[in-house]
């Protein structure tokens, strides 16, 4: 990772000089060291960019922001980042022309939360040495595996391929992330009763505080009026009595990302309540999958959305109703 | 208002959406030609059924609907040629998801109801209401706001 990052840097500074680019669109390091956050450089700011298993945020909506503005910037796009580059290509939200591409290889992220509930508190410092995290704490120093600390995202990663770049950055070492099946959750929960799934869903959704970061992180949701700003569709804030307005907040914007969706797991990523938000997301892509064929967001710029599509023989919604089992 | 009576016997809240050129006609048909169908279906015209968007089908069931049907033109037949195609994809994908949190599958359903289709309006809004009686109440969604 460490070296990723060292041609990472040298690469932005080489690009800004022959004038390529006059800005860079990286991490820099935020309050504390596990929380990097989006940033643009400068020539003279590039010393506190850093790379490192921090760097979860997915960088490609910043891009819409950024080719408003003059030149061309430089942006550094993980595997799973480049399908929502793609994705946000295929809208029309940014100009290609004014984006150079660097693909970095990425072994997962880490999420500093699995750390937390593993009961490893006053964490001071992170290193990595191959497959274990070596946790410098208050309390001394901890270890724990690598892929047990890692994003929900990553546990399920979508591969190290890249589906838009200029130019990639690779050590060409050998290593592996991901594995788990993504929709083994979503399986889970329809095997339950309604009853339980409602009360999932409530406890769930009812932790909601309606600070939009989901929606604003999304590289999906990228209109410029959202409907959630517009203080008349009653559903702007925070219910002040009961809590169905954040289950439907969360079933409107899943649904404006349905079969837009590149499963990129930013919105639970950024919930500070700890909603799992993909699992609203990834059954719509598993139903999407089993309704009108195996579809991935952003992986080509050809194919139409389902939800923007349809064929005269589609399944009727009776689907639904007629699926089997009591549930 | 209040259509849940709480004594006697439990009458569903039914919100039926329905297109402007097939099936809202359809339920002209069905009135003119004398059949009946539960008065707690609540009929709401819509221009095509794609007008229907996600958010009024939640909205119903928060205000205390227990049961949203959406009614539209046969596949094919749609007055703007391709709306109702897309409603059925759509509404596959928004009552899997209301599954999907708990809301019974049986309470959401599509119909296509042609405008010569009276008989079958009828028909289709009384095994509808018999379905949501035998359900019973919805599961409470609504907040303290929806409450009169």
């Amino acid at each position: 990772m460490q070296r990723v990052a060292e041609m990472m840097l040298e690469r932005a500074k080489a690009l800004l000089a022959d004038g390529t680019v006059n800005r860079v669109v990286g991490w820099e390091m935020g309050e504390f060291f596990y929380d990097l956050t989006p940033a643009v450089f400068t020539a003279d700011g590039l010393d506190k960019f850093v790379y490192n298993g921090f760097s979860g945020a997915n960088l490609s909506k910043y891009m819409i922001k950024e080719c408003a503005k003059d030149g061309k910037a430089l942006v550094f796009l993980k595997p799973c980042d480049t399908y929502s580059f793609n994705q946000l290509i295929n809208e029309h939200r940014v100009d290609r022309e004014k984006v150079y591409i660097i693909g970095v290889e990425c072994r997962g992220m880490i999420d500093i939360r699995k750390i937390r509930d593993m009961g490893i508190k006053g964490v001071t410092a992170i290193r990595e040495e191959g497959e274990e995290l070596i946790i410098d704490t208050i309390y001394g120093e901890k270890k724990c595996a690598r892929k047990d600390a890692l994003l929900e995202k990553c546990l399920c990663c979508k591969g190290q391929e890249f589906v838009v770049y200029d130019e990639l950055l690779t050590t060409g070492e050998a290593f592996t992330v991901g594995g788990n099946n993504r929709f083994a959750k979503v399986a889970e929960l329809e095997a339950m009763t309604p009853g339980e799934r409602f009360a999932f869903w409530r406890n769930e959704l009812s932790k909601c505080i309606r600070c939009n970061a989901c929606r604003n992180v999304c590289p999906a949701c990228s209109c410029l009026q959202c409907v959630f700003d517009n203080p008349k569709s009653g559903i702007a804030s925070k219910a002040n009595a009961d809590d169905f307005e954040e289950n439907m907040f969360h079933i409107i914007r899943a649904f404006h990302v349905a079969g837009r969706c590149t499963d990129c797991g930013e919105c639970s990523r950024v919930c500070p309540q700890g909603i799992p938000l993909h699992l609203l997301n990834r059954k719509f892509i598993k139903d999407v999958n089993e309704f009108y064929g195996e579809f991935q967001a952003g992986a080509d710029n050809t194919t139409k959305y389902p939800l923007t599509n349809f064929t005269k023989e589609d399944v009727e919604p009776s689907i639904v109703t007629n699926r089997g089992g009591e549930n | 208002m209040q259509v849940n009576e709480k004594k006697g016997e439990f009458k569903p809240t039914i919100v039926a959406f329905c297109c402007n050129w097939c099936s809202y006609a359809g339920a002209d048909l069905a009135g003119t030609s004398r059949l009946s169908y539960p008065a707690n279906v609540k009929i709401i015209r819509v221009p095509c059924s794609c007008r229907v968007n996600p958010m009024f089908i939640l909205r119903a069931f928060q205000r205390g609907a227990d049961g949203v049907i959406l009614c539209g033109c046969h596949p094919g037949d749609c007055h703007y040629s391709t709306g109702n195609y897309y409603a059925r994809r759509r509404m596959t994908m928004l009552f899997s998801m209301l599954d999907y949190l708990g809301i019974d599958r049986k309470r959401t359903r599509v119909e296509w109801v042609s405008a010569a289709e009276g008989t079958k309006f009828a028909a289709v809004m009384n095994d509808f209401a018999q379905t949501i009686t035998e359900l019973g109440e919805n599961v409470k969604l609504g907040d303290l706001r929806c409450k009169e």
